[in-house]
């Protein structure tokens, strides 16, 4: 388009490419026929999932009781994982919505992605919340439905209520968001499907959407509504997620600052987990013009920056902790609770993978290096598992009366399940990445001509990105070669 | 004055569309309908298509879903069952009302979201089994299609829009 862009900015889409291009390079991972590599990932993963749900079937079966949960630690491995999980999700938000709001054009490269990691991760949280139950068949008891009871109701009051509200409007919400925003590219795939099955599904999958300018007028006006909307409901949804431990009075739960501190945490986290997985899609899905060098570095950028947000929040939980001039706070945090109790090496671990690891992405050498970006999400990931623990299981270990003092260790099935939940995702991220268009089509066609590596040589060069048009009525063919 | 016949001009660049666009507009010609594989931005303007009032509807849908939350708390928590829950307060409302934020919060996005996605999807007549009906798939990709309707002057248009860079300009019967 017309639009000015200054020379500074870095091209967003590598080499020289067409409309076409893009279609062609979006459609060939959906076109073509998975490989050995996938075929062997996938089958890990569905491995894992099997193994994962046969520790879900084993728990409901026998009872929580099989878990390493005790009377005093009620809550571990599982509302652990579902806040890790949940917080993974909320990248994706970030990046279709926050970044949307803002106009980044870099966004548009991975937010298709971004939102499929979402949706996928809300999933595997949304099985926490479920099966940690001791009665879960009684699960929907949580919904506020007219009964048989004299009209029994839920109470408003819990953050676990808030929860099942928070979570299932961010899920329908992500999903509609995310689907809407598929429609051109699922019509692109169905507009080009030459096998009669492929095309009925993907015109089952398109909505019929023929792509009128009015269609799309209201499609802009949509997506930028669901932005705003986005944007505070992924900053209320953790936010309800931290209240669970914010509203409680257990010193080292019972903290103000849980809300925007678990919503850095989960953007840090979330980022990080994009990163783990662009770093691989990028290259076996060959979009390695679409997801550049760049992209990268804007993430880790976003990833520094969540990154010093939750750094700043332990270092005022401690100063609190000293300041309330509480014993019970100052016990939890100060004294042998967090750094040198028993859990010390979870402590330590949290402090090495979140807070000084990511500080190497200050050099631009290293956040601009696709393999160090890898090592250092992975170990964000680890990293912001352990915080959450640390919070939960830390806090719950020495509360306020000692004989109530205990520790917690996780059983296998615990383990189990966490890693079901890990093989699900995998499962489902690499049907998606197999069937889906991976980057988004359409709108990466509108920033061809504003952030296009060979538009903006050419801008350069003084030549418009506009052909002229000669009196044949074709346009200039000089415009590509 | 319906007439049978259409004329179909692709072109394959969106700013020499616009261009196209503004220029049959100038003609005071009636465009039927513009294809494009991506929003072209300025193309409603320049088609001259009436703003979307979508953003309204998910304004009141979002009222709607806010009173909901404040009608259903205040409803199950202080009329029906006014019980003491931990001490929280249950004789109105408002005294019990912070504890209802997150809900009201939530449901007023929900209605909000939901109501005005459906909403785009009925008005643009989007549903699962619902046949797609852009005239030609090339204009999913990299192609885009200015419908013009004919009235006894097929020859004047074409001319003018072989004029403005159309790539290939097709005369239709629409049944």
């Amino acid at each position: 388009m017309s639009h000015y862009e200054a020379p500074i900015r870095e091209p967003l889409v590598l080499g020289d490419k067409s409309y076409h291009d893009i279609t062609e390079d979006i459609a060939k991972p959906i076109e073509g026929v998975a490989n050995k590599n996938w075929y062997i990932a996938f089958y890990i993963s569905l491995a894992a999932t099997l193994w994962g749900f046969g520790c879900i079937f084993y728990t409901i079966g026998t009872g929580i009781g099989v878990w390493g949960l005790n009377k005093n630690i009620g809550w571990a491995w599982d509302i652990t994982n579902f806040v890790w999980w949940v917080g993974i999700g909320h990248a994706g938000t970030l990046i279709s919505a926050v970044l949307l709001l803002f106009r980044q054009k870099w966004r548009m490269a991975i937010n298709r992605s971004a939102e499929a990691m979402t949706i996928f991760a809300v999933f595997q949280a949304g099985l926490f919340p479920l099966i940690h139950m001791g009665r879960p068949w009684n699960g929907y008891w949580v919904l506020p439905m007219p009964n048989q009871f004299g009209s029994l109701w839920v109470n408003f009051n819990s953050p676990l209520l808030w929860d099942v509200f928070a979570i299932s409007t961010y899920l329908s919400v992500s999903l509609v968001f995310w689907w809407t925003g598929l429609l051109p590219d699922f019509a692109m795939i169905r507009d080009r499907a030459v096998k009669p099955f492929q095309k009925k599904i993907y015109a089952l999958l398109s909505f019929g959407w023929s792509g009128r300018a009015k269609d799309w007028q209201r499609f802009e006006e949509v997506s930028l509504v669901l932005a705003g909307l986005a944007t505070p409901l992924v900053l209320s949804v953790h936010t309800i997620v931290s209240m669970d431990f914010a509203t409680s009075i257990n010193p080292g739960w019972h903290s103000t600052i849980f809300p925007p501190y678990f919503v850095a945490g989960a953007i840090f986290s979330g980022f990080a987990m994009v990163q783990t997985l662009l770093g691989i899609m990028r290259k076996v899905t060959n979009l390695e013009d679409y997801i550049t060098r760049m992209h990268i570095e804007y993430m880790n950028i976003v990833i520094i920056l969540t990154g010093g947000i939750v750094a700043v929040a332990y270092a005022t939980e401690f100063f609190i902790a000293w300041y309330t001039g509480s014993p019970y706070e100052n016990y939890t945090y100060l004294s042998v609770g967090a750094a040198t109790g028993p859990y010390a090496w979870a402590f330590w671990s949290l402090i090495l993978f979140n807070i000084i690891t990511p500080q190497l992405l200050w050099i631009k050498k290293f956040r601009r290096s696709f393999v160090i970006t890898f090592i250092i999400s992975i170990a964000i990931n680890i990293g912001m598992w352990f915080e959450r623990f640390d919070i939960i299981a830390i806090v719950l270990s020495k509360g306020h009366l000692p004989s109530t003092w205990w520790r917690f260790e996780p059983t296998f099935v615990d383990v189990g399940i966490f890693v079901g939940t890990i093989g699900f995702f995998g499962v489902l991220f690499l049907l998606y990445a197999r069937t889906f268009p991976v980057i988004a089509q359409a709108e990466v066609k509108t920033i061809l001509k504003s952030s296009g590596e060979f538009y903006k040589k050419r801008r350069e060069q003084g030549i418009p990105t506009k052909p002229a048009i000669n009196v044949a009525g074709t346009t200039d063919k000089s415009n590509k070669e | 004055m319906e007439s049978s016949k259409v004329i179909h001009a692709f072109y394959n660049d969106d700013e020499v569309l616009m261009d196209a666009v503004k220029a049959v507009k100038a003609e005071h010609l009636h465009i039927e309908e513009v294809f494009c594989p991506f929003p072209v931005h300025g193309l409603d303007k320049a088609m001259g298509l009436a703003p979307t009032r979508l953003a309204i509807t998910a304004f009141l849908y979002g009222i709607t879903g806010l009173a909901f939350a404040i009608w259903m708390t205040n409803y199950m928590m202080i009329q029906d069952w006014p019980q003491d829950i931990g001490g929280k307060p249950n004789f109105s409302w408002w005294a019990n009302m912070p504890a209802f934020v997150p809900i009201m919060f939530e449901l007023t996005v929900f209605f909000a979201a939901h109501l005005m996605v459906i909403t785009f999807y009925m008005r643009s007549r989007l549903w699962p089994f619902k046949e797609a009906e852009n005239p030609d798939p090339r204009t999913t990709d990299d192609h885009f299609l200015m419908e013009i309707p004919v009235n006894n002057n097929e020859a004047k248009i074409i001319d003018l829009l072989a004029s403005t860079g159309a790539v290939e300009i097709n005369v239709v019967d629409k049944h």
